[in-house]
């Protein structure tokens, strides 16, 4: 129990270094522009194909485990919708990006701390903290209502594709059906979850990255542990947020 | 000139420095040795800021760093070469950027002038023309002398140099610590070398510190290294009997008696 306090006190430690007194202004800009690319723009494509396989199932699901006649057909494209808006869109997406970004953000630090890098950056007087993590903060928080809004729109327009190709659903039920009640609140909610989570993604792998100690070894173990942590948080953070917002 | 007095750190528990106190010159190649483990390392870390002694002080030209503000850290960090044991490049930058790094994070000079310093850095060190190579094309000489260029690039009043001979070739090591003996007379640094290599100590230093099981065992200069009864040292720098027909060969060179 002491070891989980200690850490969330180290954590927020961090953080207090992460926000304060950032080194030249100018530096970060180039820095910023270079992680958008890093974590946004080359997780596009992941992104964009998991959205799609995903919009696509959950049309194909929900279509198929419509039996009675008493619900109308345009339900398919509703619950693709209200699925790819409230859940996938940022948290699922955001589970895969725990993944894929965290952990190359916790093996880049985690790398950087045992090659000595980050005890030269401190000995130069720069703040390592800020000068290592607040690029990665900040293009996150830029690019993920993107990729938010990508997750939502490829998802649902893959479910009015393989609804109508695979002849699940017309094209007019679906349209139908994700115009039905469309409440544009869900939209703000996903995006402020995803603001959320591209926090989390980024610090608490970068958190694990920056007290790596040892060889390669232990940064593979960082790398796990930021992976997990994240992933943990991000449920964790869902499910408050949801309570917040929705209830 | 830097103090140490009386100083002394442990972890948990262990007494890792026992109030250790030394004087370190400007223009002088003060060497720190001693065996894996006894404390060295833990020494140059305090001096450098980077761990908090629990008793002593480290005083910087008359300002001891741990009555220093955060700020004075940094500033007195500016200050501050320091020449890793690996190195420590930024993998991600190109030479020329690793050097120009301490300037672009704070000077105020135009790239022009960034660029004329790191090319007359880059000459010093004999890399020349290497401006563009990424640390993971270079070789471990390379890497040294380019970690030297960006520990130099600011005209550090004080330069620590971690092992500079570790992992290189005699002919390769006899350039290095022939590179970091010049730049401490050039450029009159207070050097602090922590260092295994016996060829250097012999070869460059001016004067020495035996750091053995956390005390600062003997303090002296390399010919009264050559005549020291002290146990300690002696079991550390002569250990085999080659050793000893050496320091005796050296003691009649010096004609020491």
């Amino acid at each position: 129990m002491s070891g989980v306090l200690a850490n969330f006190g180290r954590y927020f430690l961090l953080m207090k270094e992460v926000f304060s007194r950032p080194e030249k202004r100018k530096i970060y800009r180039p820095m910023v522009v270079a992680e958008i690319m890093k974590i946004g723009i080359q997780s596009v494509g992941i992104v964009a194909l998991l959205s799609f396989f995903m919009g696509a199932v959950v049309t194909l699901q929900t279509s198929a485990n419509i039996e009675s006649g008493w619900i109308p057909k345009w339900t398919v494209g509703y619950t693709t919708r209200q699925t790819m808006i409230y859940e996938f869109s940022s948290t699922i997406m955001a589970l895969v990006l725990a993944g894929k970004v965290g952990s190359n953000i916790a093996s880049e630090i985690g790398t950087m701390r045992i090659s000595e890098q980050i005890d030269a950056l401190d000995i130069m007087g720069v703040n390592s903290a800020s000068y290592l993590i607040l690029p990665k903060l900040i293009a996150a928080f830029i690019i993920f209502p993107f990729l938010v809004l990508m997750g939502m729109t490829v998802g649902v327009m893959a479910g009015a594709f393989v609804g109508t190709f695979t002849g699940a659903i017309s094209t007019n039920d679906f349209v139908y059906g994700i115009q039905y009640s469309l409440d544009t609140f869900g939209i703000v909610y996903a995006l402020i979850k995803g603001q959320f989570f591209s926090f989390l993604l980024t610090t608490i792998p970068a958190y694990h990255g920056y007290y790596t100690h040892g060889g390669a070894l232990e940064v593979g173990k960082s790398s796990t542990k930021g992976v997990v942590y994240s992933m943990i948080a991000v449920m964790v953070a869902n499910y408050v947020i949801t309570q917040i917002l929705l209830l | 000139m830097i103090e140490i007095n009386h100083l002394s750190k442990s972890f948990k528990g262990v007494d890792v420095l026992k109030d250790i106190s030394a004087n370190f010159y400007p223009s002088k190649l003060n060497f720190i040795i001693g065996r894996s483990g006894q404390g060295k390392s833990v020494l140059t870390k305090c001096m450098i800021g980077l761990l908090e002694p629990e008793v002593g002080s480290i005083v910087y030209d008359g300002k001891d760093l741990m009555q220093m503000t955060s700020d004075d850290r940094r500033q007195l960090r500016q200050d501050m070469g320091v020449l890793f044991q690996g190195s420590a490049l930024f993998d991600s930058m190109t030479v020329e950027e690793n050097v120009m790094f301490p300037l672009t994070m704070f000077s105020n000079l135009t790239r022009k002038e960034k660029l004329m310093r790191v090319d007359q850095a880059l000459e010093r060190v004999n890399l020349t023309g290497r401006n563009q190579l990424f640390p993971a094309e270079l070789s471990g000489g390379m890497k040294k002398r380019t970690g030297i260029a960006r520990a130099i690039i600011m005209n550090p009043k004080y330069l620590f140099v971690d092992e500079p001979n570790s992992g290189l070739d005699p002919a390769t090591s006899i350039v290095i610590d022939n590179l970091i003996k010049e730049i401490t007379y050039d450029l009159g640094t207070i050097t602090i070398v922590v260092s295994h290599d016996m060829n250097s100590v012999f070869e460059i230093s001016d004067h020495i510190h035996f750091v053995h099981q956390g005390k600062m065992e003997w303090q002296g200069n390399k010919l009264e290294l050559l005549q020291t009864k002290n146990e300690a040292i002696n079991d550390f720098v002569f250990p085999s009997n080659y050793m000893k027909e050496v320091k005796e060969n050296l003691k009649e060179f010096y004609k020491l008696h």
